[in-house]
């Protein structure tokens, strides 16, 4: 550091100095970044484990400085079930995209929050599969393009876009459940909070923290960064209304 | 030490006393007959083992990926289930083989194909020790033909999955998990504290502690030199394992003309059939193998070359899989034959005798 500037903004510790694989203006870097800042301020990087999915975040272990295990399509919930019921004192946390957790994963999410597994879920929900090259998502809206519903989805072929916050916080297992947005710097400050939060309520064992993250796909859209902000704002967020479904903390704060 | 401890039990029942007494961790299963007395046997004895996880997950691939995450955390876990339980956990084998990840498998066998029948079985042999799932992977595989053999080939693959950060699988069938039978069971494992795991596998995902670096367990090798290493890695291994852990028991094999390859179930009558022969002037022997995978191949080597050997024959309760690993080794040296049943019909010794007398 410069004599005479003060550092204000630095990368933390846990999120490694790697390049990442992420497209430009993709929100999973700045979702990994939160998350290790909430472990590096916790002081929890060696009492946490990591569940990637398969999809774009499959690398997020590249990027975190912690234990991960990488787990098959969809069954992320079930791997960090085992771990968690192993090392029941441990932070863990998975780490799932739309196909994984909505599709191939329901049955595991939906069984997992049922049973409050006290772990977390980071629930990405872009609304397409970014890896597989912009396949329709089970989060897909009604009317949206994709290289699998190239006319715009048609919910009466197809069925209806999934609104997983809106499910699981039916799930008496679940203790925590908010659907947050990552595309404004202030939005990404109330994101860092509600992780924070969704870790002390896992630490206290009361049951599931699941957070849904509206998120973009500029490359699977086929549009420009700052374009994929307006769809998340004007068209995702309609759809996927934001805040807290459920928390079980509410009463007694 | 405490004395002889002999009960008499039925042999899933026997099963799950044994993986107890082996310092199970976790067991995470689905029901399916003829097996579900594992589980049900399980809960029953939770209360005297708090430090275990027995957990019936919602279904079979849930359960296999529980395995992945307890096994990788250190553990050392169990699932059970029967054949279309077991086909259900392929995927999740084949990613447990690539990230070497210590786990035991049972699969109690019913008849097949599809949902076949409730009835005992030995048509799941190619699953077992061809792979199964996708990818060059193998998974230790033990025959027990007996209650009391559950109960040591329990012990047995626990420990071998730990020796070599590999799936072992239990390959029984629905008459041996449901018949009961005078045992001897072993006292209990030492109780493994959360530290005695992190220094028995420092490879585990347990948290990074101590300043040594994140531990990772995937089995994505994205870059084709990487997984093809990596294949390399897992032959080496399973090459290593066919020099060990080769197991497999003679019964009148020194003088016998007629070799019967028999596994399991099958064994038992065909060492009837034995003895049956033998009191007729028949030079007959049996090889059983025990393990499956890696398979007796240097034995039957050995008989392949004997010049008074005249024949082989396998017996099992399928249309005919093992009998395809013997004809590999004799390589056309001596004729190779099959006999079986299927569906859950069991060949008495008189049906065997009478088929091998035919080939003779």
């Amino acid at each position: 550091m410069k004599d005479g500037y003060e550092l204000v903004y630095k990368r933390p510790a846990t999120l490694l100095d790697a390049r990442m694989h992420y497209c430009p203006g993709c929100f999973h870097s700045t979702m990994h970044k939160i998350i290790m800042e909430v472990v590096e301020e916790m002081g929890i990087e060696e009492d946490t484990i990591g569940v990637s999915p398969v999809g774009c975040s499959v690398f997020a272990y590249n990027y975190m400085d912690i234990d991960f295990q990488q787990a098959a399509h969809g069954r992320a919930c079930a791997v960090a079930t085992g771990i968690k019921r192993s090392l029941p004192d441990k932070f863990v946390f998975t780490y799932q995209g739309d196909g994984d957790l909505a599709a191939i994963g329901t049955a595991e999410t939906i069984h997992s929050c049922n049973r409050g597994e006290n772990f977390t879920i980071f629930f990405i929900n872009n609304a397409i599969y970014g890896m597989t090259g912009g396949q329709m998502a089970p989060t897909t809206l009604e009317g949206q393009k994709t290289s699998t519903s190239p006319y715009g989805r048609d919910i009466k072929n197809v069925g209806h876009p999934l609104r997983m916050a809106e499910m699981v916080s039916q799930l008496p297992g679940v203790a925590y459940c908010e659907r947050l947005v990552l595309n404004t710097p202030a939005n990404v400050r109330k994101a860092k909070k509600s992780i924070k939060k969704a870790f002390e309520i896992q630490k206290q064992g009361l049951g599931m923290t699941f957070l849904e993250v509206v998120s973009n796909c500029p490359s699977g859209w086929k549009c420009s960064p700052v374009e994929s902000l307006d769809f998340v704002g004007e068209d995702m967020l309609k759809y996927y209304p934001l805040g807290v479904k459920k928390d079980v903390t509410a009463n007694s704060n | 030490m405490s004395k002889k401890e002999i009960a008499f039990m039925k042999g899933n029942e026997a099963l799950a006393e044994a993986a107890l007494r082996a310092g199970m961790t976790g067991y995470y299963g689905y029901p399916i007959t003829p097996q579900s007395e594992i589980m049900e046997y399980l809960t029953r004895q939770a209360p005297e083992y708090p430090n275990v996880t027995i957990l019936q997950a919602e279904s079979e691939v849930a359960s296999v990926n529980m395995l992945y995450g307890a096994g990788g955390a250190g553990g050392r876990v169990m699932t059970s289930s029967s054949s279309p339980g077991y086909s259900l956990m392929q995927e999740g084998v084949s990613y447990i083989a690539c990230a070497e990840i210590p786990s035991v498998f049972v699969n109690v066998q019913r008849g097949g194909p599809g949902l076949g029948t409730i009835q005992p079985s030995q048509g799941d042999y190619f699953q077992a020790v061809k792979g199964g799932g996708h990818g060059d992977y193998r998974v230790i595989v033990f025959a027990p033909n007996s209650v009391q053999e559950m109960v040591d080939h329990t012990i047995l693959a626990f420990d071998l999955a730990d020796k070599w950060r590999n799936p072992a699988l239990i390959l029984t069938d629905g008459a041996i998990g449901q018949m009961m039978e005078k045992i001897e069971l072993p006292e209990h494992y030492k109780f493994r504290s959360t530290e005695d795991m992190r220094a028995e596998k420092p490879w585990a995902t347990n948290g990074r502690k101590d300043g040594r670096k994140k531990n990772l367990l995937t089995s994505l090798n994205i870059k084709s030199e990487d997984m093809e290493r990596k294949n390399h890695e897992l032959q080496a291994k399973y090459a290593k394992i066919c020099d060990e852990e080769v197991r497999y028991e003679s019964y009148h094999l020194d003088d016998a003309d007629i070799i019967i390859s028999a596994y399991g179930l099958s064994s038992r009558i065909c060492k009837k059939v034995v003895d049956i022969g033998r009191e007729q002037g028949m030079k007959v022997g049996l090889l059983r193998p025990i393990t499956l995978w890696p398979f007796p191949s240097k034995k039957i080597d050995e008989l392949a070359k004997k010049e008074n050997v005249k024949l082989f024959m396998s017996i099992e309760m399928s249309v005919g899989q093992m009998v395809e690993d013997v004809k590999l080794v004799v390589n056309g040296r001596k004729p190779v034959h099959h006999y079986g049943k299927t569906g859950g019909i069991i060949f008495t010794a008189e049906d065997v005798l009478n088929q091998i007398k035919a080939k003779i």
